[in-house]
């Protein structure tokens, strides 16, 4: 049976790329308010489970070539390392430091190495996420 | 600082080696890899002229300082001695393996595990901290594990590795029991100060139990008797691996560490009566099983066994000076453990070399079965050559080094009759004479019935000719030392081994009255006499060793080490089955039984036993209207899955209450919560749809009436808890409240949202740990899936 799913097709095409917009806000907010790099992994992966809903899995494949399972070890990989790197610097286990850097259009802005960390989280969360729900739904295939 | 350097050089090369074997695919990359040790070996040397001349070097690191572990090496004699062994055996070993292993192999594997076992064994010598020891210990296991398991297409190979293991672990945790002793009664993990406190410690009621677990640690590790029966299993290593770990150095290691410390307990008689008995057993058992031995290479392990207990025996003699005191009379004695160390180098050049020349029969003919082999000397004089300059070193034939030790050794075993020990006394001498009888006995079997008689039984399918020139070099220049350390003995005894006495005898003498002269010739004297008689008595023995070969028969198949170890691992086995089997059903309704009881049990019975329930609603806030319904609505959608037809419908009931909860989050103002919780019911959702294909049928359950009532009982009992802890919170003082930190969140970490603020850096070691989780169980269901579909393709595995 195939189902007629144009206007699935034709919303997906762009509310992706409005929660893509929305998970970026996300991650860079949640300094400040409500946001941070868990919950912007989370609505990463609802956006790219959208995308395997809509389509075919073979056609994202070619678009989103990413296997999620490294995705999610560089994310654990960069949580780690910030979290050990401090010591080297002669700082305790995972103490984070920022600076303060002027930006050109924004203004000055903090750049800390709880980024860093929350990029890591964020990856993890994504990678996982779509390794489990990939791996689920393709598992009986082969 | 260079020391440490030494150990890091290998582990480096170990991560850039399995790189170079991507790029260089035509050249074997063995060749890389021997400039490591090479290297290594030659800033060893530099060291000589100082540490001889009675010089030490300590070099500390601080590691995890508020444990107080440092990271201190420390160089004299004799960890000197064992690092030239393991860098010089092991350049050598890696010349030879570069022609003994093709390039098909996964060379970047072998280099990269035998890289990371000489940072292990140069760990394990340099180490002055008792657990940095202990580190470098068990990595040394580790990795011997891995290179046993080479091959791991074999099981022959997997098995020995899994006994290896088994066997030297355990006998590791044993020895980190003792040190944890030691450093009890100490109060210091650092060896060079365990020596100069130890001597007031020597009543203490750890004393002897410590000895005890630190010695099983050094036996299980040196093979000896009861636990060397991993060692003739270990021989499914390819050659080079047997050659550099189970003949040369790690079995040495055991030895090392009774050296180590003997300054430490040898002042108890005990220490000088478990080393020299153990040493003793396993020196007359190894060279007496050799002899019944069908395979090269397993007579080679026996031999192995039987040489390392002669040189823990040779030890145990040494150590009686402890006990004596340091005189002239008893200076005697400190030559037996001269005598050892010299043993020790000897058996590491002759050993060395035999193991090669095995390889090399084993690579050129295809078999390494004695009823099979015979008459390779005309087509392969050179090994032959060659293993008859190690085989007579190690029977202890005059013009070869291990005629000096053995000479050596005799004389030890005669000094104890100066002792009043009676009968014992006698016994040492007998031993030492009838291990060494059967020790020329194992020696001219390996040699002429390999090299002797005729070609009839050889495989037929290749034309046999020497080994190629590169894979001749090794054991050459291993064969020459043999030759040359009998020629200039009191060199390498002034240079090499003379400061390993300050090592094992410190606060004795100096070097040079510790250091004895080593003659080939001292007259016609009662070592000589007994070394003549080896040769005759050897001689006739092998000649009718097919009229006393029945005597191995005698003992029964069930009554060996070998049959208790596997009847130990099957039960193991069977047992831990038979328990796990019990509450690992499979059924996750049981699965979360045991969690909800374990909750129950724990956090209910703190509560209950510090008697901290205290519910009290005269604080809390009014109860709005719509909180009410919201809540009832959450209850009966709760009520509602319990008797749902169809699944579809108890997924969208359990959705009904993960929204709710999204709603009180908003209502009690915690928006960062109510996002998450809101992301994580629609990713839940695909996943539960995705899940229903695999899902068995929804079927009304139909367990027992008792079955049931328990099943209420737990979960009523687990909600009812949550609440009631839920409410006591509030009211809790126990402990002493945090959240101090997280108002001030911003002057601290600079955030102003505090739920971010507790993940990234208030509890970050949390999140960073909760991340590893994630990951693992993304790993987790990826090979749970994965694996269901590959597992019939898997079976050839195990054939």
């Amino acid at each position: 049976m195939k189902i007629n799913d144009v206007i699935l097709r034709t919303v997906v095409q762009v509310v992706v790329f409005i929660i893509l917009t929305i998970a970026i806000y996300l991650f860079f907010a949640g300094h400040y308010t409500p946001g941070g790099g868990f919950v912007a992994g989370l609505v990463l992966a609802s956006a790219a489970v959208l995308l395997y809903l809509t389509y075919d899995a073979e056609k994202i494949k070619k678009g989103l070539p990413l296997d999620f399972k490294v995705v999610a070890a560089i994310g654990v990989t960069l949580a780690l390392t910030t979290g050990v790197a401090p010591v080297f610097f002669g700082q305790p286990f995972l103490n984070m430091s920022s600076i303060s850097v002027p930006f050109p259009l924004i203004g000055e802005k903090e750049l800390a190495t709880v980024m860093i960390f929350e990029l890591g989280v964020a990856l993890t969360v994504v990678g996982v996420v779509m390794t489990i729900i990939l791996s689920i739904s393709e598992g009986g295939e082969d | 600082m260079i020391t440490k350097l030494m150990i890091i050089i290998p582990l480096i090369a170990a991560i850039i080696v399995p790189l170079l074997h991507k790029r260089f695919k035509t050249i074997h990359i063995g060749w890389f890899v021997l400039i490591i040790p090479t290297i290594l070996f030659v800033m060893l040397l530099r060291f000589i002229p100082l540490i001889s001349s009675g010089r030490t070097f300590t070099h500390t690191w601080d590691w995890i300082p508020s444990y107080n572990i440092s990271f201190t090496t420390y160089l004299d004699g004799l960890s000197l001695l064992f690092a030239l062994l393991i860098t010089g055996i092991g350049s050598l070993v890696v010349l030879y393996s570069i022609f003994y292993l093709s390039k098909k192999e996964s060379l970047h594997k072998f280099y990269c595990y035998l890289l990371l076992f000489m940072t292990a064994m140069l760990g394990v010598v340099f180490s002055d901290h008792l657990l940095v020891l202990y580190f470098f210990w068990e990595f040394t296991s580790v990795s011997s594990f891995l290179l046993i398991a080479f091959w791991h297409h074999r099981k022959a190979s997997r098995r020995g590795a899994q006994k290896s293991m088994l066997i030297t672990v355990s006998g590791g945790v044993a020895m980190l029991i003792g040190f944890l002793m030691v450093a009890e009664m100490t109060d210091s993990f650092s060896i060079r100060e365990i020596i100069s406190i130890m001597p007031t410690e020597l009543d203490h009621r750890l004393f002897m139990p410590a000895m005890i677990f630190i010695l099983l640690g050094a036996f299980t590790k040196s093979a000896q008797f009861p636990f060397h029966i991993w060692l003739p299993d270990a021989m499914e290593a390819p050659t080079p691996v047997s050659a550099y770990l189970h003949s040369a150095t790690m079995v040495k290691a055991g030895i090392y560490l009774v050296a180590r410390f003997t300054p430490i307990f040898a002042m108890n008689m005990n220490w000088f009566w478990i080393v020299s008995i153990v040493g003793l057993i396993t020196l007359f058992w190894g060279s007496f099983n050799a002899g019944k031995q069908k395979d090269l290479k397993a007579l080679l392990a026996f031999s192995t066994v039987s040489q390392l207990g002669l040189i823990m025996s040779l030890l145990g003699i040494g150590s009686i000076v402890y006990v004596l005191g340091y005189s002239a009379e008893t200076a005697i004695y400190t030559q037996a453990g001269f005598a050892a160390i010299f043993h020790l180098m000897n058996h590491a050049t002759f050993k060395g070399a035999l193991f090669m020349t095995v390889g090399i029969i084993d690579h050129e003919v295809g078999s390494r079965d004695i009823r099979r082999l015979g008459g390779l000397m005309r087509v392969m004089p050179i090994t032959f050559t060659i293993a008859s300059i190690g085989s007579m070193s190690m029977a202890g034939l005059p013009f070869f080094n291990g005629f000096l030790s053995k000479e050596m050794f005799f004389e030890a075993t005669l000094a104890i009759r100066h002792l009043d020990l009676h009968y014992a006394a006698s016994l040492f001498v007998v031993v030492a004479w009838v291990a060494s009888v059967l020790t020329f006995v194992y020696c001219a079997i390996f040699v002429a019935q390999t090299f002797f008689g005729t070609r009839d039984l050889l495989p037929k399918d290749r034309v046999i000719h020497e080994a190629p020139k590169g894979m001749l070099i090794a054991p050459s220049i291993l064969a020459i030392l043999v030759v040359l350390i009998f020629i200039f003995p009191n060199f390498f005894g002034k240079y090499i081994l003379g400061s390993t006495m300050l090592s094992i005898y410190p606060n004795m003498g100096s070097i040079q009255e510790m250091t004895p002269t080593i003659s080939a010739w001292h007259g016609f004297n009662t070592a000589l006499i007994m070394t003549i008689g080896v040769i005759i008595l050897g001689s006739i023995l092998y000649a009718t060793r097919k009229k006393w070969s029945g005597i191995y028969g005698v003992l029964p198949e069930k009554m060996t080490f070998n049959y208790l170890y596997d009847l130990i691992v099957e039960e193991i086995q069977i047992v831990g089955k038979f328990v796990t089997d019990l509450y690992m059903t499979g059924s996750l309704r049981h699965y979360l039984i045991y969690i909800y009881l374990f909750i129950f049990l724990v956090v209910g019975g703190y509560f209950v036993k510090s008697n901290s329930f205290a519910i009290d609603f005269s604080q809390n806030a009014p109860v709005e209207w719509y909180e009410i319904i919201l809540m009832i609505v959450m209850a009966l959608a709760a009520v509602f899955i319990i008797f749902a037809k169809l699944r579809l419908t108890a997924v969208v009931l359990n959705g009904v209450i993960g929204l709710g909860v999204a709603i009180f989050f908003v209502l009690f103002r915690a928006p960062d919560l109510a996002l998450t919780q809101l992301v994580v019911e629609s990713v839940t959702t695909v996943l539960f749809l995705l899940c229903f294909s695999y899902l068995p049928e929804w079927k009304v359950e139909k367990s027992a009436k008792i079955t049931k009532l328990i099943n209420a009982v737990i979960a009523i009992g687990a909600g009812v808890l949550v609440v009631v802890i839920s409410f006591t919170v509030l009211e809790y003082s126990e402990f002493k409240t945090i959240s101090g930190f997280f108002e001030n969140a911003y002057e601290l970490v600079g955030g102003a949202n505090i739920v971010n603020a507790i993940l990234g850096d208030f509890r970050a070691f949390d999140t960073m740990l909760e991340v590893v989780v994630l990951l693992t169980a993304g790993l987790g269901v990826y090979i749970l899936i994965k694996s269901k579909s590959k597992k019939e393709r898997n079976n050839h595995e195990n054939k």
